[in-house]
């Protein structure tokens, strides 16, 4: 934590934070079970590839990049789990899906809950980021195929935009924040 | 108590601030929790309000609750330290009424593993409260890593949860054992008794590995008090099982023994305890936990004089003697300014005393009665009638103490206990039964609780007609019509009929009493004055008998799940009574108290069935076997399980003796303690003696091991009635198939024939006889001369006993019949008894004995017996040959 400004309760720095309209934003880390959510939330907050294992409920975090603060929440991805990510939807102002590109079999189901989801009421306003995850599998599905097989190109009135990632070499991530930063600033 | 709190908000000057919340407004705040960013102090305020509210015993519903859980989980963003721990009780306190709250296993899975040491033991026990078997093995690997934890509290916390564990998935816990093994030797106190709590657990089934576990830990003393009262605990339950050995022989009571000597108090006190309360202690081995316990009594500390002194108390009903040391110590608690200790001093006194004292202690139990608990009142009222019992000339004292008390302010379990204190002195002691009597009238007259006030009244008739005077109850009784409650009025028309029933002079007062109670508003009351007037003023002797001297006999829950069958199926027919089986009344006997059974786990005793309730969980039981229906007629008694093999063999078998009114079923109940095998088809093989007849066998399938399965065999008694008295060879045959031990699954398909020889089973007199109790057995002994009964007499000597006593205890067992009018207990020092019985054989026939008994070389008996039919007569003289 690089928060030594940072104060819960209120105060000056929050005041003048909140002024420049600098709240702490709210992220939603989704998508199917094994995509590498729970990765690329720890390699967001300290930088490093931890082990994880299949996450049974959620992880809670904040994140800070180049100066912004997020809350990032990591919904657990197995079958059993996704139908509580609803509970989680209010106030969110972006959404991370990611997909793991090296699982075609499931890439269906992967759209499928995605359009799920923004369908729902209360994301409406929520910017979307998709992370092509594991590109360093070999005969993994190229950004385009992942971008066709989500049916991106039929998405319409959603900030969104599309980056190839590989969380465990830390490669793709930078520039998907720094468009996510980018996107969430100029949105206000 | 009240007092004293309310004076306290006073001084605060703000009272409970969450007096008066309501369930709805507070849920409704809980929203706030959705709310970012969180605000910790108020969440924190709302999530006590929900504590509060659900620990007041207010009732959320499944939606309430999940909603509110699922609220509540978004306040894992906060890094606030005090609103976790709040989260944290509220995921304890949700988890049961909420649904889906694995949602927070990785939350918590997190913190319990994390570096904030006030975050691990809390997050361990509320995960361990939202898991359930399946789910455990996803955290077993951080379970293990917990128990073995060098933070003290995070690794109690894992012992403690993993009790709890136990409970929904035993097995998965029982793979912790090495890692409790190594907390069992932590430094610290807690964890090391914790560490044992669950290494007892997981072993306690098996009695070898128990046993192994004791051995090493008695040699290595633990460093944990706590530890080494535990050890204590286990080890007592060890020699309980342990059989008849001498506990001066046993290494484990040297074990107990040695902790009289430790330098821990508590440790003292405890092994003190179980010495006391051990079955087979004896003075011996008493008196040196006895002088601990003396030492305590004058200790500077209240709570260990509290200890001793209850301690000895106990010791006092069972080894009065052993106490006697401590009567100085024990006068000088009598002042002690806790009346608690005050008041189990004197009764302690009290056992141990001599009669000459008993007048002075009682005298200075008057002065501070006032000032003690109803609970240590009760105490006193025990030692009372302990005393009662022991010198019967002191009753005079005794009962206007009692009486004195029953006049007091009191609650229920109170006053119950000095009535049930009054009612048995008058039993035991005939010259107490008219002052007894009299302070029960006087206490109905102002009697606040009604349950006791109907049990009185119920003694009153039951016992009041065979004064000297009777008529001087019933103005006690008629009262209660007059001035009470419809339920007591309904007690006293009932008991006012039992004297017009027994005492001819009074029954025209009686009757106009009665009249008067025809016009009571209550219908139970009004109805029961019409009916005994008519019977009372009919000229049919016998109905007065059968009706009102002579209660009902048959068990209760049969007769209500008779009554509900004949209501669910409408048929022409009228409901037959006889049909329904009858009860036998309750043992007597109740075991001395002050020597229960040491159980660690659960101190709760388990209540053993009442002889009703089994016989009609047996009649269910029997009515659900397809194979057996219809059932030969209402299940008429069941005999206690008969061990047929020896209780460590390859099978064990239990006989269970159905008698029906012409049938019997014999249940044999056969457990497979092979691990590596699997018996199929297996049944019986009787060698039915002459006049039995088999009609039906239901064999069992499949028995794995372990496993207790069934095998019926339905019977029809001989027509000739002294055949039903004999003994059946049985050879238990069965297709035995070898199995793999771990799996359960038979090695090949074929397997071959085998049987098993099994000790004979004897059909006797008792299995064909219920017990009944006859309220006034001389009315019944005349009633069945009246109804020509046969009565057949014979004289036998019997010259394998040598006692009045033992004689007695044989005849009852032998004929299986109930004593009446306490004829079982035998005046001191009497060289003749007369011993008077009633029973009923099956199909209904009531059947009464008399047994005079003369003391002669062994015991000359003249039995006479009366019984509807010759044949009957003639079973039950010929039993005793």
């Amino acid at each position: 934590m690089t928060s030594s400004t940072y104060d819960p309760d209120g105060g000056l720095f929050s005041y003048f934070r909140n002024l420049l309209g600098g709240r702490e934003m709210r992220i939603l880390i989704l998508g199917l079970d094994g995509a590498g959510k729970t990765t690329i939330l720890y390699k967001l907050q300290v930088g490093e590839v931890v082990t994880t294992i299949p996450t049974i409920g959620f992880n809670v975090e904040q994140v800070t990049y180049k100066n912004l603060k997020f809350q990032v929440w990591d919904l657990g991805g197995q079958t059993s789990i996704r139908p509580y990510w609803r509970c989680y939807y209010s106030n969110t102002d972006a959404i991370i899906y990611v997909v793991d590109s090296a699982d075609k079999d499931r890439i269906g189901i992967s759209k499928d809950e995605l359009l799920y989801m923004l369908r729902e009421e209360e994301l409406q306003g929520a910017i979307l980021v998709v992370l092509a995850n594991k590109q360093d599998m070999d005969g993994c599905m190229s950004v385009t195929e992942v971008y066709q097989a989500l049916g991106l190109d039929a998405l319409k009135n959603r900030t969104f935009q599309i980056f190839k990632t590989s969380a465990k070499k830390g490669e793709g991530l930078e520039e998907a924040m720094d468009w996510l930063s980018n996107a969430l600033t100029s949105r206000k | 108590m009240a007092f004293k709190r309310d004076k306290k908000e006073e001084e605060d000057g703000g009272g409970n601030i969450f007096l008066n919340l309501e369930k709805t407004s507070v849920l409704q705040e809980a929203r706030t929790f959705n709310e970012t960013p969180v605000n910790p102090r108020k969440c924190t305020i709302i999530l006590s309000k929900i504590l509060y509210l659900i620990n007041q015993g207010e009732q959320l519903g499944t939606t309430e609750a999940t909603e509110t859980f699922f609220a509540m989980t978004k306040l894992f963003q906060s890094r606030d330290v005090i609103l976790r721990r709040m989260v944290y009780l509220g995921i304890k306190e949700l988890s049961s009424l909420a649904e889906d709250v694995i949602i927070v296993t990785s939350s918590l899975t997190k913190d319990m593993t994390g570096k904030e040491d006030l975050y691990r033991a809390a997050a361990i026990r509320a995960l361990c409260s939202i898991t359930d078997g399946s789910m455990l093995q996803a955290i077993e690997r951080y379970m293990k890593q917990a128990i073995v934890d060098r933070n003290a509290a995070v690794s109690s916390a894992a012992l403690v949860s993993s009790l709890h564990m136990t409970r929904i998935a035993g097995d998965v816990v029982k793979r912790w054992v090495n890692e409790a093994q190594e907390a069992l030797i932590s430094d610290n106190v807690m964890v090391q008794y914790h560490a044992l709590g669950v290494l007892y657990h997981i072993r306690k089934s098996d009695r070898l590995a128990v046993t192994k576990l004791v051995t090493k830990l008695t040699r290595s003393p633990l460093k944990s008090p706590f530890a080494v009262c535990l050890l204590i605990r286990i080890v007592c339950k060890l020699l309980e099982e342990e059989g008849d050995v001498a506990l001066s022989e046993s290494p484990l009571f040297d074990f107990v023994e040695k902790c009289l000597r430790h330098k821990s108090e508590t440790v003292i006190y405890e092994a003190a305890h179980a010495v006391v309360n051990l079955r087979r202690t004896t003075p011996r081995e008493l008196a040196p936990a006895v002088s601990v316990l003396q030492l305590f009594c004058s200790s500077p500390k209240p709570a260990l004089r509290f200890a001793a002194v209850r301690t000895l108390n106990k010791v006092a009903m069972s080894h009065p003697a052993a106490v006697t040391a401590c009567n100085l110590d024990l006068e000088n608690l009598i002042s002690d300014s806790n009346r608690s200790i005050a008041t189990l001093a004197i009764t302690t006194l009290l056992k141990t005393g001599a009669e000459s004292s008993v007048d002075r202690l009682m005298k200075q139990i008057s002065t501070f009665v006032s000032e003690i608990s109803d609970e240590f009142k009760v105490v006193v009222v025990q030692a009372i009638r302990a005393l009662c019992l022991k010198f019967p000339r002191k009753h005079g004292v005794l009962m206007n103490f009692l009486s004195a008390m029953l006049r007091d302010e009191g609650g229920l379990e109170y006053k119950a206990s000095i009535a049930d204190t009054i009612i048995s002195i008058i039993e035991e002691n005939p010259d107490a039964k008219e002052t007894g009597l009299a302070h029960l009238c006087e206490f109905i007259e102002d009697c606040e609780h009604t349950s006791l006030a109907v049990r009185i009244l119920h003694l009153l008739g039951k016992e009041g007609p065979r004064t000297k005077q009777p008529s001087r109850y019933i103005r006690f009784i008629y009262n209660r019509v007059i001035l009470e409650s419809a339920v007591v009025r309904c007690a006293a028309v009932a008991a006012m009929a039992q004297f017009g029933a027994s005492c001819p002079d009074l029954l025209p007062n009686i009757l106009v009493l009665l009249a008067r109670c025809q016009m009571d508003c209550d219908d139970e009351t009004r109805d029961r004055a019409t009916f005994y007037y008519h019977i009372l003023s009919g000229d049919q002797p016998q109905f007065i008998y059968h009706y009102i001297v002579d209660h009902l006999q048959v068990s209760i829950p049969s007769l209500e799940r008779a009554l509900t069958q004949y209501v669910a199926n409408p048929t022409p027919e009228q409901f037959d009574i006889s049909t329904v089986p009858v009860s036998a009344p309750e043992p007597t006997n109740v075991p001395e108290k002050g020597h229960g059974t040491v159980d660690i786990a659960n101190p709760v005793a388990v209540q053993p069935e009442t002889p009703a309730k089994a016989a009609e969980s047996y009649a269910v039981k029997l009515a659900s076997i397809p194979e057996l229906a219809p059932l030969p007629g209402s299940l008429f008694r069941s005999s206690d399980p008969v061990q047929l093999t020896e209780s460590e063999t390859e099978y064990v078998v239990k006989c269970i003796k159905h008698c029906f009114s012409d049938h019997l079923i014999l249940q044999f109940n056969i457990l497979n303690t092979l691990s590596d095998t699997l018996l199929e088809s297996i049944g019986v093989t009787l060698e039915e003696p002459e006049g039995y007849e088999i009609l039906k066998e239901v064999a069992c399938p499949k028995l794995s091991c372990g496993e207790t399965g069934s095998v019926y065999v339905l019977l029809k008694f001989p027509e000739d009635l002294s055949l039903s008295v004999s003994t059946f060879g049985a050879t238990l045959k069965f297709v035995v198939k070898d199995c793999d031990p771990t799996t359960g699954e038979p090695d090949t398909d074929e397997g071959y024939h085998d049987t098993y020889m099994l000790e004979d089973l004897d059909v006797l007199l008792s299995d064909q006889v219920v017990r009944v109790m006859k309220g006034n057995w001389g009315a019944a002994w005349e009633q069945a001369e009246g109804e020509s009964f046969f009565e057949l007499e014979d004289t036998y000597v019997l010259t394998s006993v040598t006692s009045l006593e033992q004689a007695i205890q044989n005849i009852v067992v032998f004929l299986g019949m109930q004593p009446a009018e306490r004829t079982d207990r035998l005046p001191q020092g009497k060289s003749a008894h007369t011993l008077l019985l009633a029973g009923m054989f099956r199909g209904g026939h009531d059947v009464l004995v008399r047994a005079k008994l003369a003391l002669a070389e062994g015991v000359t008996m003249q039995i006479t017996v009366r019984a509807p039919s010759q044949e009957i007569a003639e079973l039950i003289t010929s039993a005793l040959g």
